[in-house]
């Protein structure tokens, strides 16, 4: 009984339905580790946390000169600026926007690099529903191909203060 | 109790209902644990209200300052106060009575109560003064008042000042051996959950301190990443802390309510050890889509080694309703795969409150638990309301849940005082279970439509659609359902402190506890199946529980294939 001591000699092998379920749970336990190795490798969707230290007025100035160099219009009141495909873009979050609005090719490959002016932020591409953690200090790289196109949106999903709910972006992809 | 048996040391009385020995020292701070823990409880449900009633679109209560205020309250109250608290009750009864010793120190147990209570004071009191509106994570670099932090601390010494004070007992109590050859399962299981405490605990003072000094102005500011990985070395971990007491609270409450058993005593003692050995590097679950940390790190640490921990739960899933499978067959329930879960007491709030908590933690927790944890999926749902969903029917509608079908019997048993109201009582854990799994559901399906967690209003993005808006209409209702459902339990439990009838002296009313029916020599072979290991009705259950893993899980795999491509 479970509130008292167990008589002695209580160690037995699991046996029958028990012994059934163990091997049938740890089966599954070993399917579920090995598809964590297996779709880093053969899957399109991984998190690799590709990350380089940078300090946070260091970030800000790389994304001006990264805007400078490739504007192409303006968007909502930001500047539309589309990389080189293949290329690096720069994606900075500060309370409570995201700067700037990027604008890329569906197909193409870039290295989209992601942090923060002041505190953490959360990246939210929506609809596709896909999030990473921006932290300030941390030069976030995400290798990311556009495999649809249309005006996505990014949501804000760390709080961050007050204007939170409302730290939107955009990303457009022709 | 009266003053003067609280004065006299070490005295023990023997309980009316059980026969087993009770500590009166260790059921003095039983009692004031377990009070303030329902106060704490109370606090959170109100914040609990008012936020499910504000992300409501419809009527969006609260404004954002308040909203994220309250967010960071209720964050703190559930989660570390009314939990702790609860918890640290649990061990003394448990480190007391099943251990057939005595409380090992009434110094340390007043010197960590009041720990606990002044640092909890403290933090609730900073947040609603509006200085520390920073979440109950208060990720740098933001910054909160610096009593939020020394509110944390001296609340973390204090639960470790009382696990310590439950290790003394355990202590003597082993060196004696005064609970007979082996130490009883519930009482094993606290001690599982009080070696993890100390684990976690560590962190949280590791992550805490040098944050305190910083806001301070005294040392420079920690590393947000590293903050972010030591802080979940106390969040994730505490949260292993309260599955592995509501492990044990289901092993006694199955006994307590039902005559369950322990098939095997070598299987439910092994699959402890695992949560022990394998729940180290769960912070990483937090940490899956951060920079900072590679793949590599990222997928050992989800899994560590084989998700053995997760393989406990899974085990703990089988064992426990297996042990009241028996228990039931045992008694001459022995009619079909399911006659022994017909006959259960499902009117007694003791055992509702058990079997609830173990389906809402096995059949939702569990499986968006570690479904959401797996590393690429975690892409898919990471900061969403999808977490929320995951871990509100885990520590809710399992953890507070089994600690409330608890509650029913420590309230006679240990203060020595009847609940009046009784059908109350009996409905109170369906309608809180209601509650959680509209609240759970509607979270986590507003989180598959990308509704972030933690914030104050989804509208100003203008993405959202009305299926979103509906399901936090259904986040609302299901949160008032529990509110309602929680304000019963305060409420009568209240009432059976202070004015419930005293038992004093006989046993205590029976809630409803299965009869003894029909043991003959026919029926034998079917009341004895559990010496073999058998639990048949048991069985389908988990072969239906695996299927619905197996499918959620890879339903998932097939939604991240869906998205554009990263690396």
């Amino acid at each position: 009984m479970s509130v008292q001591s167990p008589p002695s000699g209580w160690f037995h092998w699991p046996q029958g339905h028990e012994r059934l379920w163990i091997g049938l749970a740890l089966i599954w336990c070993l399917i579920m580790s090995v598809m964590m190795p297996y779709w880093h490798f053969f899957g399109k969707q991984n998190s690799t946390g590709e990350s380089y230290a940078v300090h946070p007025k260091v970030f800000v100035e790389r994304t001006e000169r990264f805007v400078q160099a490739n504007t192409v219009g303006e968007f909502q009141g930001m500047p539309l600026v589309e990389p080189a495909p293949g290329g690096d873009a720069y994606l900075l979050a500060r309370m409570w926007s995201w700067y700037p609005t990027l604008k890329l090719r569906q197909g193409e490959t870039y290295r989209i690099h992601m942090s923060s002016a002041d505190i953490q932020h959360g990246f939210s591409l929506q609809p596709m529903n896909m999030n990473f953690q921006v932290i300030p200090g941390y030069d976030h790289v995400l290798t990311i191909t556009p495999t649809s196109s249309g005006e996505f949106t990014i949501v804000c999903n760390e709080f961050c203060g007050l204007g939170h709910h409302a730290m939107i972006g955009k990303i457009i992809v022709e | 109790m009266s003053s003067n048996t609280q004065m006299t040391e070490g005295r023990t009385r023997q309980c009316d209902t059980t026969g087993l020995p009770v500590c009166l020292d260790a059921q003095f701070f039983i009692k004031i644990n377990a009070v303030m823990a329902v106060v704490f409880l109370l606090l959170g449900g109100i914040g609990a209200l008012l936020l499910a009633l504000t992300r409501w679109p419809a009527i969006k209560l609260l404004d954002a300052t308040w909203f994220y205020r309250i967010l960071t309250f209720h964050g703190l109250n559930m989660l570390i106060f009314w939990i702790l608290f609860m918890e640290v009750a649990i061990l003394y009864f448990v480190g007391t009575t099943l251990l057939k010793t005595k409380l090992f120190s009434k110094k340390l147990a007043w010197v960590g109560f009041a720990l606990m209570l002044s640092g909890a004071v403290m933090a609730d009191y900073i947040i609603m003064a509006g200085k520390a509106d920073v979440m109950m994570t208060s990720y740098l670099p933001l910054l909160a008042h610096p009593l939020f932090y020394l509110g944390i601390i001296l609340f973390a010494v204090g639960a470790l000042v009382a696990v310590f004070n439950f290790f003394g007992g355990v202590w003597v109590a082993w060196k004696s051996r005064s609970y007979g050859h082996t130490m009883p399962l519930v009482a094993f299981g606290g001690v599982i959950a009080a070696v993890i405490a100390v684990v976690a605990l560590l962190h949280g003072a590791i992550a805490m301190i040098p944050t305190f000094t910083f806001a301070m102005g005294w040392t420079l500011e920690p590393d947000p990443m590293w903050y972010r990985m030591i802080w979940w070395g106390l969040g994730h971990q505490t949260q292993q802390v309260n599955v592995v007491a509501m492990v044990s609270v289901w092993y006694l409450m199955s006994h307590l309510t039902s005559g369950g058993i322990v098939i095997n005593e070598t299987v439910s003692r092994g699959a402890f050890l695992l949560y022990v050995l394998f729940i180290n590097l769960a912070s990483a679950h937090h940490l899956l889509v951060d920079p900072g940390v590679g793949a590599t790190w990222k997928i050992w640490n989800t899994s560590y080694a084989m998700y053995l921990a997760v393989l406990a739960s899974l085990i703990h899933g089988f064992t426990v309703p297996a042990g009241l499978e028996a228990g039931m067959r045992m008694k001459g329930y022995t009619k079909g795969i399911f006659g022994w879960l017909w006959n259960a007491p499902w009117k007694n709030p003791g055992f509702s409150g058990f079997f609830l908590s173990l389906v809402i933690f096995g059949f939702i927790g569990g499986i968006t638990g570690v479904t959401l944890g797996t590393q690429q999926i975690n892409i898919l749902a990471h900061n969403t309301l999808r977490i929320t969903g995951h871990f509100h029917s885990t520590v809710v509608g399992g953890t507070s849940l089994a600690f409330m079908g608890l509650t029913y019997y420590v309230v006679p048993l240990i203060f020595q005082r009847e609940y009046s109201f009784k059908w109350l009582a009996r409905i109170q854990p369906y309608i809180f279970a209601l509650g959680i799994v509209l609240l759970s559901l509607g979270m986590s399906f507003a989180g598959s439509t990308g509704v972030a967690r933690r914030s104050w209003d989804i509208d100003a993005a203008g993405i959202y659609g009305a299926t979103s808006h509906l399901m936090l209409g259904i986040v609302g209702i299901g949160g008032v359902l529990a509110f309602i459902g929680l304000l019963i339990y305060v409420l009568l439990t209240v009432h059976a402190v202070f004015f419930g009838k005293k038992n004093v002296g006989r046993a205590i009313d029976d809630w409803g506890t299965p009869k003894t029916i029909a043991l003959t020599e026919e029926n034998r072979e079917a009341r004895e199946i559990h010496k073999k290991g058998n639990a048949p009705g048991t069985m389908v259950l988990v072969l239906v529980l695996l299927a619905c893993f197996v499918v959620y899980y890879f339903a998932n795999w097939k939604a991240l294939a869906d998205l554009w491509h990263v690396r």
